[in-house]
């Protein structure tokens, strides 16, 4: 444009300096817009920040889920490190948890609480959470019910992630007959109540081997491995939710001018699926499946209360619960521990999802009240005045 | 005095009793029904604003008559606007003072990110939560910052109306226009459903609103982008307001409907004393509409002046260039033109008589066009219960190499259809449509993989068509790493080597789309569609979602790189005056079908097609003077077209 001498010097500039990394603010500067409008915190706030940092830093700001984060991690930490996991064996004397020892205090819990909180100081003592109506040492099982609730949250999510994931994705991008047969598919699974189906597998996978005559080692091998296999045949019918959130991203996102360069540029649909459209979903993904998590303990934990989930020679706290509900008015502390952990468990995987989702919507803005506003703004203010009254 | 109280007690019976005085206006301006409106307007801002006393002073030193042109309505002393980020404030819009008289339009000039719109909303209350207004702004004696919630919903919508940007947004899809228009008049005014009713229809017929008892009922979808605009002005006019203020009120609308819009508006300017705030980056409405603007640049106002001022003798550096970088339709070197043609004899507009569709432009026959669209129908395809839409019929085009061909046309009128078939991501139903002489009417996804390679696009929005989780220079090696594999170092030299050539620092590479700006977004779009030397390049509006000065940098990268790489381009654009500097011939286009087609000067300045004609001449040039030799123009075309 011949007729704007102003242009082509700023033209002139950024092709001149446009070339090294240190210019890019300079550069930048003629085609820069930050908005002034509604967005302005936003633009402000994500300047020069990745993705991964924003999320990040928005979820970091929220106190439930940190707290959520802390509590979740220092209890699988406590699990492991007291009971080990697998054949490794962790730290606590008692690594058998079917032991049947003689009572000590009355088999109530020797855990004392230190003397600032009323207690009549701090003591760990053998048995800290007491011990069941045959002396076993209550601690080491809801040690172990932690690590199955673990199990089972962490397996029964890969295995919805697999195929909510595939299954949306592949309908979500392809629509037409193939989004049919398996929307229609997913419907079905969906009418399929849990609890009852859960109970129907649970128990046929103890009456089932007899019947067919297998090995008694397979059997144990079979029940050692039960928080595994409630985990996968709970996840089989869990997925649709996420397979239909993940169906309408595709929906919006494959009509996305992105996608339409992508394939322009040649990119194979495999490629554009997990390339270009799958990283734009991962949001809601993560969203909903660690809130799935959080359902995934108290269903595991309801269904071993039924007595359908997990039984013995594994340990959940479910089990726990219903084992020892009819001790209640005469030992409730095994009740209460393993119902503590459930609840804090189920809380903090809860707060995370909570967290995540706030940090991965923009809709969601954090906005500090009046009162905020207007002590920061005195406070601006008298910094200024002071700074003025230094200087001169 | 008592005439005053009986009007301020009984407002509706007010309304009703001069219903039928307004319902001549829309014939033309007069004067006894001027005389009612302002008659309402006083009595019942006194009324309601608790300033009867100081209104009645200033009254009685006027005398009864009552239109008040040049009365001061709006003073506004070192307005600020702050938003709150990050715990500190920034500031959106600085010590803002100016002052509006009734009947004066006001226009803010300014780019995204100005402050124009946030400093005008402040002055309805209407700011995010984060945001604060501090400063002064008086309606008429009435303090508008800091105003209580209470006191500024009496005023917002009676005192000061709002016409928003986008009219299908703004309006209530779930109920009909008339009861939207009803439903303002009843929350303000004590006011029978049936009084509501006819008042509602007689402001749809001030703004020339075709039947409107039938449109009464409709819901939004279901008329018009431009009446859906004028419904929203009648919305804002229900009450009389004595501010008005129109948020970019033609900029989602099509040429031909922002004329009209422009047209109704500035006779309406003549008929209701308002003021009127007008927001836009537009210069050519600025040109066609305001008595005064302001222009703004980083929240700070630039330049404040009268139009003859701003547009004759601009002052600061930022106006000059502003007005510098809008692209002028018609302004191109008219000899240098004439000069291209006579080498090119054979060149000649075609234009769509009848039912007949253009015959495709001859060409010299030992060069292989870069696009050939012969006979070529284009269709959705159908989608579950959605019936194939056809979008495109009998397009015949031919775009030789080395060659800018312009398509023009309004929004939906099946241009980006075009665009999208050239690149292959829609299918050529009828017709045969080849690309550097490959047919690639019927061709399967395994054999459209070479032809990959020879077309690019950039796309309209810079926003959507990168992929936000993507660095930018990954987006860019994206076809390199396709189509030659190439990984690694080698990727990464030719990454840099095209951000060199769209003038971008090659430390960009790194960053993510929502980090860059909007022009540096579409640097990088251009770079990608460039990465593999494409042999024809589709621009679908490149420069449609950028400011002004953006444009004009990219406009110019785009020339360079053309002149560089010598690609065939169909540049698609709404925008005439774009179309005009870039391209060397013409296609215009019209619900579906092209209407003519032919070398850009001839287009411009001789017009063969009515629709063609109508398009340029509802264009808005930046220069008032020209605009309005320009609009009595476009009024007698339209008027002759009407009858």
């Amino acid at each position: 444009m011949t007729n704007n001498p102003n242009l082509d010097d700023l033209e002139n500039q950024r092709a001149q300096g446009g070339l090294g990394a240190g210019t890019v603010s300079e550069t930048s500067a003629i085609d820069e817009s930050h908005g002034r409008g509604e967005g302005v915190g936003e633009a402000q706030e994500v300047q020069g920040l990745s993705q991964g940092t924003i999320v990040f830093r928005r979820f970091v700001r929220h106190s439930g889920a940190l707290f959520g984060m802390v509590t979740i991690t220092a209890i699988a930490l406590l699990s492991l490190i007291t009971m080990g996991i697998g054949p490794i064996h962790g730290l606590w004397w008692e690594q058998d948890p079917q032991n049947p020892h003689t009572p000590e205090n009355g088999s109530a819990p020797t855990l004392h609480m230190p003397k600032w909180l009323g207690g009549e100081g701090f003591a760990i003592g053998k048995f800290p959470f007491g011990q069941d109506t045959i002396g076993r040492d209550n601690f080491a099982n809801v040690m172990l019910g932690i690590q199955t609730s673990l199990t089972v949250m962490i397996v029964l999510s890969i295995v919805v992630l697999l195929i909510g994931t595939t299954v949306g994705a592949l309908s979500g991008y392809y629509r037409g007959r193939i989004d049919n047969v398996l929307m229609r598919l997913t419907d079905l699974v969906i009418t399929l109540p849990v609890i009852v189906l859960g109970a129907v597998l649970g128990r046929l996978i103890t009456v089932l081997p007899t019947k067919w005559g297998w090995s008694d080692s397979t059997k144990g091998l079979l029940d050692r491995w039960m928080p595994v296999e409630l985990a996968i045949a709970l996840g089989l019918i869990l997925w649709t939710g996420l397979a239909r959130l993940v169906r309408s991203e595709f929906l919006s996102l494959r009509e996305r001018e992105f996608v339409d360069s992508a394939r322009v540029a040649g990119a194979s649909d495999f490629r554009i699926i997990t390339k270009h459209i799958l990283p734009n979903t991962m949001g809601v993904i993560i969203v909903n499946v660690s809130l799935l998590m959080a359902a995934s303990v108290v269903l595991e934990t309801a269904l071993s209360f039924l007595g359908f989930g997990i039984s013995y020679p594994a340990v959940s706290l479910g089990q726990l619960i219903s084992q020892n509900q009819t001790a209640f008015d005469t030992r409730p502390w095994l009740f209460w521990w393993p119902g503590l952990f459930i609840v804090l468990i189920a809380l903090s995987v809860n707060f995370i999802g909570d967290g995540l989702r706030d940090a991965f919507d923009p809709r969601t803005k954090k906005v500090p009240s009046k009162r905020q506003m207007d002590r920061q703004s005195n406070r601006t203010l008298k910094s200024q005045a002071s700074q003025k009254g230094a200087s001169k | 005095m008592n005439d005053d109280m009986v009007h301020a007690g009984e407002p509706a019976e007010d309304v009703a009793s001069s219903a039928p005085r307004h319902a001549s206006t829309t014939e033309g301006p007069e004067s006894e029904s001027d005389t009612s409106f302002e008659r309402e307007d006083r009595a019942r801002s006194e009324h309601d604003l608790g300033t009867a006393a100081a209104k009645r002073t200033s009254r009685g030193s006027k005398g009864p008559e009552p239109v008040q042109r040049g009365e001061v309505i709006l003073d506004v002393n070192d307005l600020s606007v702050n938003f709150w980020v990050n715990g500190d404030w920034f500031a959106a819009a600085k010590g803002l003072s100016y002052q509006l008289k009734a009947g004066e339009v006001l226009a803010i000039v300014g780019e995204s990110g100005s402050g124009k719109t946030q400093s005008s909303m402040s002055l309805l209350g209407l700011l995010p939560r984060n945001g604060r207004a501090s400063g002064s702004a008086k309606l008429r004696g009435t303090e508008l910052i800091d105003i209580s919630a209470e006191k500024l919903r009496h005023i917002r919508g009676r005192e000061i109306a709002v016409i928003f940007q986008e009219p299908m947004t703004a309006l209530n899809p779930l109920y009909t226009v008339g009861f939207q228009i009803a439903e303002t008049l009843r929350a303000h005014f004590v006011m029978s459903p049936a009084h509501a009713k006819e008042r509602a229809l007689e402001l749809m017929r001030l703004v020339e609103i075709p039947e409107p008892e039938r449109r009464y009922n409709n819901f939004p979808h279901q008329l018009s982008g431009g009446q859906r605009q004028r419904i929203m002005i009648a919305q804002a006019l229900s009450c009389e307001p004595k501010l008005l203020i129109a948020d970019e009120p033609t900029t989602a609308l099509d040429v031909t409907v922002q004329a009209e819009i422009l047209k109704l508006m500035r006779d309406l300017r003549e008929r209701v004393d308002a003021g009127i705030i007008l927001i836009t980056h537009d210069m050519g409405v600025v040109a066609d509409m305001a008595d005064t603007i302001i222009v703004m640049k980083d929240g700070v106002v630039v330049e404040h002046g009268t139009s003859q001022q701003i547009f004759g003798d601009p002052q600061h550096p930022y106006t000059r260039q502003l007005l510098a970088s809008v692209p002028h339709l018609g302004s191109i070197n008219e000899e240098a033109i004439e000069q291209v043609d006579a080498s090119q004899l054979s060149s000649r507009t075609l234009v769509k008589v009848g039912e007949n569709a253009i015959p495709l432009t001859d060409g010299p026959a030992d060069v292989t066009p870069a696009l050939l669209m012969e006979d070529v129908a284009i269709e959705y395809p159908k989608q579950g219960r959605n019936p194939a839409f056809r979008a495109a019929h009998h397009i015949n085009l031919r775009v030789d190499p080395g060659e800018v061909v312009g398509l023009v046309g309004e929004s939906g009128s099946g241009k980006t259809t075009i665009g999208r078939a050239a690149v292959a991501l829609l299918p050529a139903v009828e017709g045969k449509l080849s690309v550097a002489g490959r047919d690639i009417t019927h061709a399967t996804q395994k054999e459209l993989l070479p032809f990959r390679r020879e077309v690019g696009i950039v796309f309209q929005d810079p926003g959507s068509s990168l992929n936000p989780r993507l660095p930018v220079g990954e987006s860019i090696g994206e076809p390199l790493l396709l189509h030659e594999k190439l990984r690694g170092q080698a990727l990464s030299k030719r990454v840099e080597a095209l951000l060199d050539s769209v003038q971008l620092p090659r430390a960009m590479r790194n960053r993510y789309p929502h980090e860059l700006s909007g022009g540096q977004r579409q640097r990088i779009g251009i770079a990608r569609s460039l990465a593999l030397q494409p042999k024809l390049l589709i621009a679908d509006e490149p420069t449609s979602a950028l400011d002004v000065s953006v444009q004009a940098t990219v406009l110019k990268l785009f020339q360079d790189l053309q002149a560089e790489y010598g690609f065939a381009c169909l540049f698609i654009s709404h925008d005439l005056a774009v179309v005009e500097m870039l391209s060397k011939r013409i296609a215009v286009m019209r619900h579906g079908h092209l209407v003519e087609v032919g070398p850009t000067n001839e287009i411009v300045r001789r017009p063969q097609h009515e629709y063609t004609q109508r398009l340029l001449a509802a264009v808005p040039v930046p220069d008032p003077d020209e605009q309005r030799k320009r609009r009595e123009l476009r009024d007698q075309i339209m008027a002759d077209q009407v009858s």
